[in-house]
């Protein structure tokens, strides 16, 4: 139990003596002329749920089918628990895939379709029938035991899907957007169901999704990909926080993309030149910018505080016109026009009524921001 | 009243096309034979009325269903008929299967030329195509040609006028029928099914006997009863690849209408036929409703 001293915190990736469980060395997927992987390396740990994030297109699902078994890295070598796994049959694998479409057989029922794997394993009669019933109790399914899939919910089927994909305690359990097909409700229950049982059997998930708030939700690490490139992978937080570029940025939530040239100010502040007649803003980074550098400030709207009189001892402030208002409920986002054109999006809470809110079209206003509050970015 | 004309007319057609002429055909399964024109009596003279009405009915009987059951040639070919259909429709499947199977695998743009040539045999005549299958298997036919050619065989093989010829001509013609259901139940079939199996632990042969077959079962089902119907009462095949002893109860019946003249025991011999095809027909029908209730 040398483990006692570490902190309870689950992060094996920033341990250097992790093993990881899956290992994308040099990966690359070539589909006639198109490249669909681009010598990609990953290490992905025990334990982990770690999501697959991208725009569609961007080869997400060709990591997972590789890893599935139905397609073969061009070059590269894929390991799960340090065995190169490139010569090993789908049917061979310690992997279950749960399918975006589900995949459930429509001429068995549910227990049968739990079942199925098992069959193939010949387990016991006695041992089978132990496991389909824990796998139907986890998934809340017992009732519906002896419905064909198209007597029950789309809900219900997913839990299906996921209680079969399940059944022969995987190593690994691939998820391809396996809340694609429920609505925006019943998604999120889903995700903290999802995310309890992956706890609950300590089965290592890998999902596939173009939902960021999904990967958010219920991710460990968030792998950022386009084009067949890893962009950034990094925990729900740091992709969040600390985007490493305007991509990554962009691609996750909202935000305001200031792009000015540097120059140092103290030893991790810099002032940015971002337009003519405007005030230098200042931002402070942790990677260093040359004078004169281009850079790119990303700051997020709820970091962005909007006022009608001009804040005192703000690191940043701007004067501007509220252009736009979007409502949505618990939050408002104020499209605010500056003399120059640019558009800034701030957002505030609703804590009061809409008919006391405190600004209104065409009214000015001033946006301020901390220096801490946004993130510079080279490219 | 516009729904009403619209029912009446499949009605009309079923009672003027079908209706009707059961009925005539019954009506002479239950008379006598006789040397006249028609070749049977009694006829109904409508000029004597009711009471001609009556004498009619009561020389009606039904002498000649007793007759089917006294001769043995007739459930001897009842029963031949429907063993010949049950292996016909056997190999039919197992030749029709693989050749759906690899066109519904086949690339997206195949398809078409494929079906194109599954359904092309029909723009020529039937009765040419089996005319052409005498010419292939006689024996100085092609096909004994090219096998004594390859050094395969040292005599020609006697196949015409068996029933090895019946059994080619009924796989060769009804092909089509049992193609095409199949085909479009495996068309339908998610290939991801067959994925998950293999993801589960099937492989790729497990996953065709549990997933695959299971799935295209309406397809077979269909397949094989659009073959075994018609193939029962199937006459020109048998009476032109078939030899002497090939019996089949369509040639039975063509021999006592054209050859006896015995249009009354002829007319017993078809009502029978039909009274038997109604039963596969009824389960054919339930499992197009059963299939057309699952894809809701």
């Amino acid at each position: 139990m040398g483990d006692i001293v570490s902190s309870t915190v689950f992060e094996p990736w920033e341990d250097a003596r992790a093993e990881p469980l899956i290992r994308f060395r040099n990966v690359t997927k070539r589909f006639g002329s198109f490249t669909a992987i681009d010598n990609l390396t990953l290490d992905i740990y025990e334990k982990e749920f770690f999501a697959l994030l991208g725009p569609s297109g961007c080869g997400k699902t060709t990591m997972m089918r590789m890893l599935a078994g139905f397609e073969h890295p061009t070059e590269g070598s894929i390991e799960l628990a340090g065995r190169d796994i490139a010569n090993v049959p789908p049917n061979k694998r310690a992997v279950n895939m749960m399918f975006q479409s589900y995949a459930l057989f429509p001429h068995l029922n549910i227990w049968d379709n739990i079942a199925f794997g098992l069959r193939r394993d010949k387990l016991p009669k006695l041992d089978l029938e132990a496991r389909v019933e824990e796998m139907l109790k986890l998934t809340r399914l017992e009732k519906f035991a002896t419905r064909k899939p198209h007597q029950i919910s789309g809900g219900q089927r997913q839990r299906v899907a996921l209680a079969r994909s399940l059944a022969k305690a995987p190593k690994l359990l691939l998820l391809d957007e396996p809340l694609g097909a429920l609505d925006k409700k019943l998604r999120q229950d889903t995700q903290f169901e999802l995310m309890d049982i992956q706890e609950k059997t300590g089965t290592t998930f890998v999902i596939v999704t173009h939902d960021q708030e999904e990967a958010m939700t219920v991710a460990s690490r968030v792998a950022v990909m386009d084009e067949g490139r890893l962009i950034q992978v990094a925990t729900p937080d740091r992709i969040y926080e600390n985007p490493e570029s305007v991509y990554v940025a962009d691609f996750i939530g909202d935000v305001n993309i200031i792009q000015g040239r540097t120059s140092a100010v103290g030893d991790d502040t810099y002032s940015i030149e971002w337009a003519e007649g405007q005030r230098q803003l200042n931002a402070t980074s942790a990677t260093s910018f040359d004078n004169g550098q281009t850079c790119h400030l990303a700051i997020r709207p709820e970091k962005v505080t909007i006022t009608s009189d001009r804040p005192e001892d703000a690191d940043n402030a701007v004067q501007g016109r509220v252009h736009d208002i979007a409502y949505l409920g618990n939050l408002s986002t104020y499209y605010v026009e500056l003399p120059n054109g640019t558009i800034i999006k701030a957002q505030t809470a609703n804590t009061r009524r809409i008919s006391r809110r405190s600004f209104t079209w065409e009214d000015p206003v001033w946006l301020s921001w901390t220096a801490t509050a946004g993130v510079l970015l080279a490219n | 009243m516009r729904r009403a004309v619209l029912i009446a007319i499949p009605y009309a057609w079923l009672l003027a096309l079908f209706l009707v002429p059961f009925g005539i055909v019954l009506k002479i399964s239950l008379s006598d034979t006789a040397i006249a024109i028609p070749p049977y009596v009694p006829t109904l003279d409508l000029a004597e009325g009711w009471t001609g009405f009556r004498t009619f009915l009561s020389e009606l009987d039904f002498e000649n269903f007793v007759w089917l059951t006294e001769d043995d040639l007739y459930w001897k070919a009842y029963l031949s008929s429907f063993k010949i259909a049950l292996i016909a429709t056997f190999f039919t499947l197992l030749v029709g299967y693989p050749m759906a199977y690899g066109m519904a695998r086949a690339p997206q743009e195949w398809r078409p030329t494929l079906m194109m040539l599954v359904i092309l045999p029909f723009w020529t005549s039937f009765l040419i195509r089996v005319y052409a299958w005498m010419g292939i298997l006689s024996n100085e036919g092609f096909l004994n040609q090219i096998l004594l050619w390859l050094g395969v065989i040292s005599e020609p093989l006697t196949l015409l006028n068996t029933n090895k010829a019946v059994y080619i001509g009924i796989v060769y013609t009804y092909l089509p029928f049992m193609i095409l259901p199949i085909y479009a139940a495996l068309d339908r079939l998610d290939g991801s099914l067959i994925e998950a199996a293999e993801d589960l632990g099937c492989s790729r042969l497990q996953a065709f006997w549990l997933v695959t077959i299971p799935l295209s079962r309406p397809g077979i089902i269909a397949g094989s009863f659009l073959v075994f119907i018609p193939v029962l009462g199937e006459f020109v095949i048998p009476s032109l690849l078939g030899g002497s002893g090939t019996l089949m109860i369509g040639k039975v019946l063509w021999e006592e209408f054209f050859s006896n003249r015995d249009w009354p025991v002829a007319s017993a011999v078809a009502v029978v036929l039909l009274l038997i095809l109604v039963i596969p027909i009824v389960l054919f029908q339930r499992n197009q409703q059963k299939q057309a209730e699952a894809e809701q």
